[in-house]
């Protein structure tokens, strides 16, 4: 049982509202200096004359489930059915700092693990404020009174909470609040419907794209086919007299059309005849791409993670690998969209935006007014995956919308659009070298070669070379070997990088476990026995390797025709194993199941933990299987589904989900079931065809998946 | 001017004959349930009813429907369609729910005209909706429970 300091100054903030409810202001995660000093609470929690319970969520919901989990968070101290929850999305706003990060973002596993002790303190600190108003309505002791289902109970009395909400929230915050032992809960771990399937399973769900504003208008846009290249000219007349077209506008890397409905702007858009200068990107290509990295190889980057001595322990006899990874484009399935109204005084914004706040600065940008004349109405997210965490799509509406003052426009991109303007994953080159003695791994040396995401996105980050996004991944590696040196070089490559789900977790894990693999049949070893002969000091992370390896039925030798390959990591706070069994030849593997045990401590919302776990394992399949985004001067070669192929339910195995619950805080899930897809489908195809393959995609290395 | 029969209705729209009825729903008829994902029949978000058959909208003509029964995501009812939407429910399919629409469209399409598939009939139904979310297990264990409530699979 914890008990927490809470008090009214650097905690909460309890006002009355309209109505006789009460109003509950908190501060998600550790509250900074600076919001204590201006009291700016994050998050909203009002309790309604009627007991309705109203949670404004200040992060964005893209199917990782946070308006459930982080209702459940608040409905287990609150003492009422989170099935009465009703969740609102936040605008942009710094109350809704995510604390994690910084910045109020939406992203790397963070909002359970963030909320699990504030949302909890809010629930509790208003529970006992709604319980001291009943007992003082009844001339009791707060001590005797029970808190139950959005109710308070002494004896016969008894009293809904909309019936005290107008008294409570005249009273002084307690000073501590007690929280509940997780042996009490009601809420946490228990099954629960998500508060969004049900709409989501009959269309209701309002998306970016879904958003109608009355006397909306209609975008289209034909933009550079080269990122980074600018209108030269066009011929606006073209199309300018076409019926429904309202504006052609010159927004710089593209040119933009204005309609009533989308598919007249679309087809006027299409139409355009338009003279780009496409700029340096022009001369960019994949194969480029790589050479950069490797002529990097040789710089001394940043130190992540150093031990023993490296470079005597490798001496004579080491094992070199080079590990590749091709760029990746996030393909959500809701195109890049926004809707924009520009008046001379403020800016609306209606989007799916993982980065509100970045939204807000944007649109004020490019408007140029100030943050504060901003309003974005956040909307549910159809796919987030790290690409809205950009906004350039919001920064093209507003400019957009600039051109026909006072009306809202609707901005949306095609599919191939989408997938020629994203901020792709970065190619990966890994050096690798290990050394093995007496059946024993006793020297290992990796370095990441990869453009930096954050240098970009999130300058002041980055310190010294020092990439948090890249070291991710080399930093938490789990195995106790005497001597480690793990290094990360920033080389960039001259076209735009973006977060995609897991970032260099999936890159480093698919070197790392590849490569552990190797180290393994060096020494003569079972590359299971081999990782756990390691992992002695950590018994989680042990437990869950050993968890799925039994529970997969893995074995080095389980008959012709069969394999097994398995990898492992620490990520986001949570220990995970993946085991994938394979079938078949080289030419046809099949995938016939992948296992995923992982312990995240204690899961919040244990279906949706799994239901993560599954679609991570998915989104894991992604970079494994076929799918790769390239260059040929300076155009993305991929444009839809055809080519960038996803995982379909032909090819995607049984996952079967190991949840361990070994107590504790709530680690990160979101982006687990992602980075150890690869290496363990990569060691089980080794195990069937002897075919070590050292890139992703694998069916680049010359297999082929069923 | 166009007329379909739209969700039990005849409806009529003021939209170039051209049109995908993707668009016809969205814009003209501000209905948003059908999704946008992909405008070439690749991803099955768009998918909508044509006199039963799932049928992509975002590549399907407003004058390739005239007279034609259309049932979108707000029309779907029946025993079919809510059988479908309860599995969808009790196996907690949706996560960020864009594709959803289409996967409940296809199955209902699916199971109306054949309520036993096998388990390879149902990938081959299912198998041009991508989930990007990877809820593909989950879509699969629905269309079986689905089937199992019409009295079709046991």
């Amino acid at each position: 049982m914890s008990t927490s300091q809470v008090t009214r100054r650097d905690f909460l903030k309890v006002s009355a509202v309209a109505g006789g409810g009460m109003m509950i202001g908190f501060h998600l995660g550790e509250a900074n200096a600076q919001a204590v000093a201006e009291f700016k609470p994050n998050a909203w929690i009002t309790v309604g004359p009627t007991g309705a319970v109203t949670m404004t969520c200040g992060r964005s919901e893209m199917g990782q489930d946070v308006y459930t989990s982080l209702s459940m968070l608040l409905a287990e101290e609150l003492a009422v059915d989170p099935r009465r929850v009703k969740v609102l999305h936040a605008p942009a706003d710094p109350a809704y700092v995510n604390t994690a990060i910084g910045a109020q973002i939406t992203g790397g596993s963070t909002s359970v693990r963030e909320g699990w002790e504030p949302l909890r303190k809010a629930g509790a600190t208003a529970r006992e404020m709604l319980i001291a108003a009943a007992a003082a309505k009844w001339g009791v002791s707060p001590g005797d009174c029970r808190a139950e289902n959005g109710v308070v109970t002494h004896g016969p009395h008894s009293a809904p909470y909309g019936s005290l909400t107008a008294a409570a929230a005249k009273l002084t915050p307690p000073a501590n609040v007690t929280l509940k032992d997780p042996a009490r809960f009601t809420v946490i771990g228990k099954p629960l419907a998500r508060l969004d399937g049900s709409d989501k399973a009959r269309g209701r769900a309002t998306y970016g794209l879904d958003v109608k504003i009355p006397g909306m208008l209609y975008a289209a846009i034909a933009p550079c086919p080269v990122i980074g290249g600018k209108v030269v000219s066009f011929d606006a007349a073209a199309v300018s007299k076409r019926p429904g077209v309202r504006a052609v506008v010159d927004i710089g890397d593209a040119v933009a059309v204005v309609a009533t409905h989308y598919w007249t702007a679309r087809q006027a858009a299409d139409a355009l005849q338009i003279q780009w200068d496409e700029g340096s990107g022009a001369s960019l290509d994949t194969a480029g791409f790589f050479r950069t990295l490797e002529a990097a190889r040789g710089k001394s980057g940043f130190v992540a993670k150093q031990a023993g001595n490296v470079a005597t322990a490798l001496g004579s006899g080491a094992i070199d690998a080079e590990y590749r990874c091709q760029m990746l484009s996030h393909a959500t399935l809701e195109p890049q969209n926004c809707t924009a109204r520009v008046t001379a005084t403020g800016v609306d914004v209606w989007a799916s935006v993982q980065f509100p706040e970045g939204a807000r600065g944007t649109a004020a940008a490019v408007a140029g007014l100030k943050p504060e004349q901003v309003q974005v109405h956040c909307q549910f997210i159809g796919g987030g995956f790290g690409r809205r965490l950009e906004n350039d799509y919001v920064a093209q509406a507003v400019m957009i919308a600039k051109a026909v003052p006072g009306t809202a426009v609707q901005m949306i991109w095609t599919r191939p659009q989408d997938m020629h303007n994203d901020f792709y994953r970065p190619p990966s080159l890994h050096l690798m070298r290990g050394a093995v003695a007496d059946g024993r791994l006793v020297a290992l040396s990796a370095t990441l070669v990869s453009p930096s995401i954050t240098a970009r996105a999130f300058p002041s980050f980055v310190q010294n070379g020092n990439d948090p996004f890249m070291t991710e991944g080399l930093v938490n590696l789990t195995y106790d070997i005497p001597n480690v040196e793990l290094r990360t070089i920033i080389e960039e490559v001259g076209i735009r990088m973006g977060f995609w789900r897991s970032v260099s977790h999936a890159l480093n894990a698919f070197a790392v476990e590849s490569f552990m693999d190797e180290l393994a049949l060096a020494a003569h070893q079972d590359p299971l026995a081999f990782r756990l002969a390691l992992l002695g000091k950590l018994p989680r992370q042990r437990a869950v390797l050993e968890r799925a390896a039994r529970t997969a039925g893995y074995s080095a030798t389980p008959g012709s025709g069969r394999a097994f390959g398995i990898a492992a990591m620490e990520c986001y706070e949570t220990n995970a194993a993946v085991v994938c069994e394979v079938s078949g030849t080289a030419e046809r593997i099949k995938l016939e199941k992948i296992t995923i045990a992982a312990d995240c401590g204690i899961a919040v919302h244990p279906d949706q933990v799994i239901a993560q776990l599954q679609g991570g394992v998915v989104t894991g399949l992604i970079q494994t299987l076929r799918s790769r985004i390239t260059v040929r001067n300076g155009r993305v070669e991929q444009s839809n589904f055809h080519d960038f192929q996803l995982p379909r339910m032909n090819e995607v195995p049984p996952v079967q989900v190991e949840l361990v619950q070994s107590g504790g805080k709530p680690g990160g899930i979101g982006e687990v079931g992602v980075p150890l897809v690869a290496p363990a489908v990569a060691n089980a195809v080794y195990a069937l065809t002897q075919m070590r393959i050292r890139s992703t995609p694998l069916e680049d290395g010359g297999v082929r998946f069923v | 001017m166009a007329s379909i029969l739209l969700n039990g209705r005849t409806v009529t729209v003021d939209a170039p004959p051209d049109t995908p009825l993707l668009w016809v729903l969205r814009d003209h008829l501000q209905m948003t349930g059908t999704k946008f994902g992909c405008g070439a029949a690749l991803c099955g978000a768009c998918t909508v009813h044509v006199d039963g058959v799932a049928t992509r909208s975002c590549v399907t003509p407003l004058e390739a429907v005239a007279g034609k029964r259309v049932t979108s995501i707000e029309g779907l009812t029946g025993p079919v369609g809510n059988a479908v939407q309860a599995a969808w429910d009790k196996h907690q399919v949706p996560q960020c729910g864009y594709c959803q629409s289409g996967q409940v469209m296809t199955a209902s399409a699916l199971l109306a005209k054949n309520p036993k598939p096998t388990d390879a009939q149902i990938v081959e139904a299912m198998n041009g909706n991508i989930c990007r979310c990877g809820t593909y297990g989950r879509i699969k264990d629905a269309v079986r429970e689905a089937a199992t409530t019409l009295g079709g699979r046991s």
